[in-house]
């Protein structure tokens, strides 16, 4: 099992999920975060004076995947995410040790 | 003891202005109850475009609830200038060329077209002042009901361009061929509208129209399938109390369209509130039977609906027909909400049904309801249930559809016009990141403070902590 966490500009967010569920993925989490990177903040301006935002609006995906999906689910990911401009994010692949679908139970590969 | 107190204040500022016009010199030979009936108009018809101005307060916030929370200060924007600049243009051209009588404004402001003043045109024994603001309350209503169709994918400055052009040119010539005495008004039968659900709303509502089909509908609207897709607003408090505050500002808006304070003032008044009310019940009875649940916004809409419909056929009809027509209004903006969806028309907070479809429907119920001799009608029993036959229809019909193709074809070629030159949309990179950041410089909802790494507004950059200065920062992971 691998365990795909992904920074993605918001609103790229559509076509990632689309693209997710296409490869056959069954679940995802998403929540609104801000953060940084090599992009860095966005300057704004605010009655005339302008101010540095430091941390700029991404959507953080968790997705649960089988060892054999997640290959093709990276790549779907990264090609759905993929605008060629500075602030396109990064995807993480992390391994999982295990998993419990609380209501049944199950464990491993199964609870997926 | 509030409201007591209240009422003693009023009072005693009629009763101040009373003593001040009877004693000057040009009132001292009128008898005074002209005198007073002078003051009363003027004040109430005051009174009345205040609260008309008022509900530019219910339009924002009922366009700002309806849309999203990336947009707030593109919409609040929108409103705030399409009433600013509305009136500055309203006063520069367009008054002029619907009413004549610049020269009754300090001859300064408007053109001087050669038209028939103020005094000819009322004849209501209102000062030009009186009049004019009352008539830019009602430019500035017809101006803003366009921002709501037109939310959350317009350039600002086209935007600006549209509301200058709407107030100086394209309302005006509709004021000059009906209130302004102009051919509509010289009809056989003449047309009727008494306070504007086709001068004023359908205005609004048809240039709406053709913002959203040149526009094009917001990204996601849309399916790949074609089939039309929620975009929830983000604050159905702000719908509820902005459609509230409309409500309030109607009680202005159709009492006062009276232009005198007389005995009708109130039942004005009461039938308005009537239709208002029947509105919202009949929509939101509709959609619970249609779909299951009570939409909250739906049901703000069908309390406009009611309204809207009941702005032109308020003087002419009976107290139990303004219930019938409102709630028809209220019946009506349910589906023409599903309709406009259907054609791919993208109008977020409906404005285009409320306003376009529902004034239509207000101004032909005169020619089926119309009992009194009302608004240009000359004739009492006009309407087709109390045997005036179908000669009202006739004249109602002629209004809608001219006043229609006029609106359609300016309004269009206007849109077509700002698209071919400085351009309507903004990016979809702008739409999707949301237009308060590009369009105004920052959030309408600002950032988070405790978020900010030592950065704050009014801040000159340049101070801030550096980022490079943070460990690690170079790795981040949100970049």
């Amino acid at each position: 099992m691998k365990l795909i966490i992904a920074y993605i500009k918001p609103f790229k967010l559509e076509q990632v999920g689309e693209a997710l569920k296409s490869v056959g993925v069954t679940g995802m989490s998403v929540s609104d975060i801000s953060g940084f990177g090599r992009q860095g903040g966005q300057t704004e301006v605010y009655r005339g004076a302008e101010y540095e935002v430091d941390f700029v609006p991404k959507v953080r995906l968790e997705v649960l995947v089988s060892d054999e999906l997640a290959t093709v689910a990276v790549d779907a990911l990264e090609k759905a995410g993929h605008t060629g401009e500075i602030g396109d994010g990064k995807i993480v692949v992390l391994s999982v040790y295990d998993a419990v679908r609380i209501r049944t139970g199950e464990r491993g590969a199964d609870a997926i | 003891m509030k409201k007591a107190k209240r009422k003693l204040l009023i009072g005693g500022t009629l009763g101040v202005l009373l003593v001040l016009v009877m004693a000057s010199p040009a009132f001292g030979q009128e008898e005074p109850a002209a005198a007073t009936q002078f003051v009363l108009d003027n004040l109430w018809i005051f009174i009345a475009g205040v609260l008309v101005f008022f509900m530019q307060a219910g339009f924002a916030l009922v366009e700002a609830g309806l849309t999203r929370s990336k947009n707030v200060a593109n919409i609040m924007m929108k409103n705030l200038m399409d009433m600013s600049a509305g009136v500055l243009a309203f006063a520069l051209v367009g008054f002029g060329i619907a009413f004549g009588g610049n020269e009754l404004l300090g001859g300064w402001f408007g053109f001087d077209l050669g038209i028939a003043g103020v005094e000819d045109t009322t004849a209501e024994g209102l000062l030009p002042a009186t009049f004019f603001f009352f008539q830019a309350a009602f430019a500035a209503t017809a101006a803003t009901i366009v921002s709501g169709a037109m939310a959350e994918r317009t350039k600002f400055r086209s935007y600006f361009v549209y509301s200058f052009i709407i107030t100086a040119l394209i309302y005006p010539v509709v004021l000059r061929w009906t209130w302004g005495g102009g051919w509509l008004a010289q009809l056989e039968f003449p047309f009727s509208d008494f306070a504007g659900s086709t001068i004023v709303h359908a205005t609004g509502g048809w240039a709406a129209l053709m913002g959203a089909i040149v526009l094009g509908p917001r990204i996601g609207k849309f399916g790949k399938d074609g089939k039309p897709r929620a975009i929830p607003g983000h604050n159905i408090a702000f719908v509820v109390l902005g459609a509230m505050i409309l409500f309030i500002g109607w009680f202005g808006f159709n009492p006062g369209s009276e232009l005198l304070a007389d005995e009708f003032v109130p039942q004005l008044a009461l039938k308005t509130l009537l239709a208002g009310c029947a509105g919202a019940v009949t929509a939101m009875l509709v959609n619970w039977l249609r779909d299951g649940k009570p939409d909250v916004s739906i049901a703000a809409n069908g309390l406009l609906a009611g309204l809207v419909a009941i702005t032109a056929p308020v003087g002419a009809v009976e107290t139990w027909a303004s219930v019938v027509i409102g709630a028809i209004g209220g019946l009506i903006v349910v589906f023409s909400v599903t309709m406009f969806d259907r054609l791919k028309v993208d109008d977020p907070v409906g404005a285009i049904s409320v306003h376009g479809v529902v004034g239509t429907w207000g101004t032909l119920s005169i020619a089926l309801f119309a009992r009194y001799d009302d608004a240009f009608l000359g004739r009492e029993d006009a309407g087709l249930f109390y045997g005036g036959g179908v000669d009202q229809l006739w004249t109602q019909l002629i209004f809608v559809v001219t006043h229609f193709v006029f609106v359609v074809v300016a309004a269009g070629l206007l849109f077509l016009a700002i698209k071919a030159t400085i351009g309507l949309r903004v990016s979809p990179e702008e739409e999707m990141a949301g237009l308060d950041v590009e369009e105004h410089g920052s959030p309408g909802y600002g950032h988070d403070p405790h978020l900010s790494m030592g950065s704050a507004p009014g801040v000159p950059a340049g101070t801030t902590v550096s980022r490079q200065a943070v460990p690690s920062a170079g790795e981040g992971t949100a970049e």
